[in-house]
């Protein structure tokens, strides 16, 4: 057997900034999007959104629409499609007149153009029977429950030792509540979708992060053989999370096609509709306590989570895990309570989980910090663990006290002075903090790469992978190149459509990862045969087709990549604005495979950490039960003028334990950790400590 | 959206007889702020009426001193004139302190002066809104307020004007060319406004008809210094919690006069009288600027998410009067 030193992949170009191989399409527009492909006579989808929290639709009247020049078929639930229960309460559209939150889809009008089709829906009129609504997060509610799991399958509560116990005795505690607010996913390219039925059997371009995940939703949903729907992405605008696993967008898209079979049905999302159907992070309510002895080394750390799910389909968002891994305490519990609510469906957004448990919990060290006379990095090396803490096992990799160490000289930390509000520059209050990232290593299991070579000297790459604009087409190439043993300019990669070998979607940061090893394993399968045939390819080519290995240490280690973010902050002694001249993030991720797409992923994660701390805030109001800020000029992101000097750099990481390619996913790992250091910055540029995001500019007034 | 016709107007008159004749016609400008309330169903023309293309498009000196803008000038060209970036700053920092820099290509002078509020009550048809719907209630009353109004609101509205440009203008005692139906006739900006009372439904004093042709820029000395702070939630691209526009004339360390108008506070630009009144022969010190802000601020209203305003818009207007002393 080889060791996981040997069945290393040797870098060649893994590890190079290559350019962006879809670079050119891209910035020329000629990359086509899901509602770009060009297709024959398509009709157009405008949605009926429920007007109503909850309740149901007595009646809809359709007259008007139906007769509106162009309209060619208006969709309701006296018309849809019969769906197969699956028991995803989220996909089961149009089955009945129920309404079980605002914004739910209720139909459509099917129309010659996109502008019919929106005026007829305008025309439609619905008549409701309206039941009591509930919307509410609260950590005071007396109907929170317990999950069985939380995501994707974790542990939904954990304890070891006596931290009540422990934080009795400890000579230092904290004991502090954070939260952070509802923030909706917001990709540029919005949730779109091409949807055609020719002879029973349905295609789709849809703008995914999964194209066989979405098959899996929808094929069993209208009764259908997973190969009988078939669904191409070669190019998605981002996702973050949103796009992971199809909403009920993609069904309606689905059931208006079946109105109009043979013609494609197209239906982009606005940005409004996004957000009340595509899903969105769950507020959270973090209650954190510390316990730690004089020399400030922690004896107990509570997490307790609350935050909300949807009544039509359960989402128990995993905040609670990183504080199961960064650092070392021999008493210590997490738990995770749910609030049901008459809402849409949260889902994952970049990071689900550790992004929002890494602020209450990375905030909490500061202040813990500074309660035991320590410097916040001190603090932390103080407390780093020997092995996971939890799992007991040995990390396969873990170089946060480095990236620590790292940050801190480049940032210029050694002479900082630790007293808040002390520094200004005219009139900006100026401060500096710094807060930890994580995320775990994930492969997903079942995905196959088939490659092939012609004896013309090029080798064809196959896999049903998507590139939601990390740059997948790019690091693949360079992965395949390095295990074919050959240059880029002699792999072409297809990747985006169902009609590859089978892959799992973007998500987890897992995507290199669980792509990339079955890549590797193709191409040593390949080269052997090509050996076999003396080294020539013969004349009707050679091919092979791998799997995912199994790789046995993933039970013997505990995987996870680790960094350090540093922050300054300037404060407006006058106004409490907020900004932030300076970000570093120094990580430790493996190897990574492309220097300039990586990081870019990891200055992407970091702007979108930035966006949270300073601005996001998806604001339900409780009357009505929908989001009110729901476009782009209400809704804030993080704007070029908000950013200042942004520096990324990563360590030499060597870890052969998590797969060949020596890679560790950093599609997340960037936006973990940001908030928490601006948070802790703009403490100690004020004295004020902000325990609820976004740090808007009214909660520095004084 | 509705169907509608498109007309484009050769003159002014044909433009106001086009839609003095049409109850369902409107002006339309860059389109910037119309059209978005088309897509978003808030408003249904039947028709509209281009005037981006009136021969309203120069900034030129005014024969007995002053500055005439076209009502068409594009807010981009507007900012980077030279006679506005000279004598009147405060203007050109307004606007460049606007919306993003596609916008202000397309926007208008009279289109952004025309604004309507972005209470996100009023921009969703799903929910009642006295201003959209005259009498079907105030959503944002017991709702979410952050940018409403602390100032001269009422039972009806509570909604805020969101134009920074119009802020400059009013301090600036800018008026508006306006040509109706009945001839052409001049309205100071600081009038054109209305605060909501009980008709909501009418941000200004304009009839249907009435187009705005340019708006003048009296001759003001004390403009040379003018200043525009604009408090906001992100550095760029987003509407005023709070903003302030003013000029400061100190002789000898007493203040001579003091202009100032405050945005994002009410339904109309708010010249801040009494602070200026306050001030007037005052020394100028800090604890003056800070009497003349709670003076000014003593009747706001606040209500449930923005009673930050109070202190921000006070502190705001310190720290632009300390700068400009
Ligand atoms: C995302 C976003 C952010 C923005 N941020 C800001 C901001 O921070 N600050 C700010 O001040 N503005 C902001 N704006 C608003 C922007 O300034 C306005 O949309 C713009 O100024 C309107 O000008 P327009 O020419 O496009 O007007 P239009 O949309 O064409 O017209 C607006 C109104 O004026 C009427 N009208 C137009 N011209 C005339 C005329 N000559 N006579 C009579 N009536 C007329 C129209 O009938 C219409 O009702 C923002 C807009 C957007 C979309
Ligand atoms: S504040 Fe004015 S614009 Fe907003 S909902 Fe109330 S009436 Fe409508």
């Amino acid at each position: 057997m080889t060791t996981a030193e040997e069945s290393m992949l040797r870098a060649n170009a893994i590890g190079t900034p290559l350019t962006r191989l879809d670079g050119t399409e891209k910035v020329t527009g000629t990359a086509p999007y899901a509602v770009e492909h060009p297709v024959d006579s398509p009709a157009h989808l405008h949605p009926l959104q429920a007007a109503i929290a909850l309740g149901r639709a007595t009646g809809i009247d359709t007259s008007a629409a139906e007769a509106e020049p162009g309209v060619l078929a208006v969709l309701t639930h006296a018309n849809a499609p019969r769906l197969a229960s699956t028991g995803n309460g989220e996909l089961e559209i149009l089955q009945s007149g129920e309404v079980g939150y605002r914004g739910q889809f209720l139909g459509g009008v099917i129309a010659e153009t996109p502008e019919i089709a929106r005026r007829a829906a305008d025309l439609i009129r619905v008549h409701y029977e309206r039941y009591e609504h509930d919307v509410e997060l609260r950590a005071d509610r007396d109907d929170l429950y317990k999950p069985e799991q939380v995501n994707p399958a974790f542990d939904t509560d954990t304890a070891q030792g006596d931290a009540d116990g422990a934080l009795a005795s400890a000579a230092v505690t904290l004991d502090a509540t954070y939260s952070t607010p509802m923030e909706h996913n917001n990709p540029m390219e919005p949730h779109a979708t091409i949807a055609c039925w020719t002879d029973g059997e349905l295609t789709l371009h849809d703008s995914t992060q999964g194209v066989y995940w979405t098959q899996a939703a929808v094929a069993p949903l209208f009764e259908l053989d997973q190969q009988q729907v078939r669904v191409i992405s070669p190019h998605v605008g981002g996702g973050f999370g949103s796009k992971g696993i199809p909403h009920p967008n993609v069904v309606l898209a689905a059931m208006a096609a079946r109105l109009v079979p043979g013609r494609p049905v197209k239906f982009p999302l606005t940005r409004q509709q996004m957000f009340s159907v595509v899903g969105y992070r769950t507020p959270t309510i973090q209650h954190v306590r510390l316990g730690a002895d004089e020399q400030g080394r922690l004896s107990a750390i509570t997490l307790d989570v609350v935050e909300q799910t949807a009544k039509v389909k359960e989402f128990a968002e995993q905040t609670a895990i990183p504080t199961r891994t960064m650092y070392a305490a021999p008493h210590r519990r997490t738990s995770h309570r749910l609030a049901a609510l008459d809402t849409p469906v949260p889902t994952w957004m970049r990071a689900p989980g550790e992004c929002p448990g890494m602020f209450g919990p990375e905030v909490a060290m500061d202040e813990m910090a500074l309660a035991c006379g320590l410097d916040p990095i001190e603090f932390r090396v103080r407390n780093e663990p020997e092995t996971d803490p939890e799992s007991g096992l040995p990390f396969s990799s873990r170089n946060l006290v480095a990236c620590l160490r790292e940050g801190a000289r480049r940032f210029g930390w050694h002479d900082r002075d630790p007293r808040p509000g002390t520094r200004r520059h005219g009139e900006w209050l100026v401060g500096t903090g710094v807060a930890a990232s994580t995320y775990p290593v994930f492969a997903m299991p079942g995905s196959q790469a088939t490659i092939r070579a012609t004896p013309d000297g090029r080798y064809a790459v196959r896999i049903g992978a998507v590139d939601i604009g990390t740059g997948t087409w790019t690091a693949l190439t360079q992965i395949a190149a390095d295990a074919l043993e050959v240059s880029v300019g002699e792999v072409d990669l297809e990747i985006g459509s169902t009609t590859l070998p089978t892959a799992s979607g973007a998500g987890g940061s897992s995507g290199i990862n669980s792509w990339g090893s079955p890549i590797v394993a193709a191409a040593r399968t390949l080269r052997a045969r090509l050996d076999e045939h003396g080294g020539t390819v013969p004349a009707e080519g050679v091919e092979a087709t791998e799997g995912m290995p199994d790789n046995p240490h993933t039970s013997q280690y505990a995987m996870h990549s680790f960094g350090a973010q540093f922050a300054e902050v300037w404060v407006n002694a006058d106004t409490g604005e907020v900004s932030v001249p300076r970000l570093l993030g120094i990580f430790a991720a493996g190897r990574i495979i492309n220097a300039r797409t990586g990081r870019s992923q990891l200055l992407g994660g970091m702007t979108m950490g930035l966006s949270m701390a300073l601005h996001e805030e998806s604001v339900l109001d409780p009357r009505f039960g929908h989001v009110v800020n729901h476009d782009l000029a209400e809704y804030h992101i993080a704007t070029n003028a908000d950013v200042g000097s942004l520096e990324v750099d990563w360590l030499d990481e060597h870890d052969p334990y998590v797969n060949p390619m020596g890679s560790k996913g950093i599609g997340e790992l960037g936006i973990t950790g940001t908030a928490a250091a601006i948070t802790n910055a703009a403490y100690h540029a004020t004295g004020i400590r902000v325990r609820e995001l976004p740090l808007h500019p009214d909660k520095f007034l004084r | 959206m509705i169907p509608f016709d498109y007309r484009r107007a050769t003159d002014a008159e044909a433009a106001v007889d086009l839609v003095h004749g049409h109850p369902g016609a409107t002006f339309l400008g860059g389109g910037t702020n119309l059209v978005d309330r088309m897509k978003l169903g808030v408003s249904e023309p039947e028709m509209l009426v281009d005037v981006s293309r009136l021969p309203y498009d120069t900034v030129e000196p005014l024969p007995g001193g002053g500055v005439r803008i076209g009502s068409a000038v594009p807010n981009s060209d507007l900012a980077a004139h030279p006679l506005i970036r000279e004598q009147y700053p405060v203007l050109s920092q307004a606007l460049l302190a606007g919306a993003s820099g596609q916008l202000r290509n397309l926007a208008t002078t009279g289109g952004n002066l025309l604004q309507r509020t972005r209470c996100v009550y009023f921009q969703d048809v799903t929910t009642p809104c006295n201003k959209r719907e005259p009498g079907s209630g105030c959503s944002a009353r017991g709702g979410y307020t952050r940018q409403h109004a602390i100032l001269g609101a009422s039972q009806a509205c509570v909604a805020t004007h969101p134009s920074d440009m119009a802020v400059a203008l009013a301090m600036l005692d800018a008026t508006v060319q306006v040509q109706g139906p009945d001839g052409s006739r001049k309205i100071p900006v600081a009038e054109l406004h209305r605060l909501p009372g009980d008709e909501p439904e009418r941000d200004t004093v304009l009839g249907q008809a009435d187009l705005i042709t340019a708006v003048d820029l009296p001759e003001l000395a004390m403009a040379t210094r003018s200043t525009y702070r604009k408090v906001r939630d992100r550095a760029s691209y987003a509407f005023a919690l709070v903003s302030v526009a003013a000029a400061l004339d100190v002789a000898d360390g007493t203040v001579r006069q003091a202009r100032i108008a405050f945005g994002g506070l009410a339904h109309k630009p708010w010249r801040a009288a009494r602070a200026e009144e306050t001030l007037r022969g005052a020394p100028a010190t800090e604890e003056a600027f800070r009497a003349a802000a709670e003076a000014e601020l003593a009747e706001a209203t606040p209500l449930a998410d923005n009673a930050f305003k109070v202190p921000m818009s006070r502190n705001t207007l310190v720290s632009v009067l300390r700068d400009l002393a």
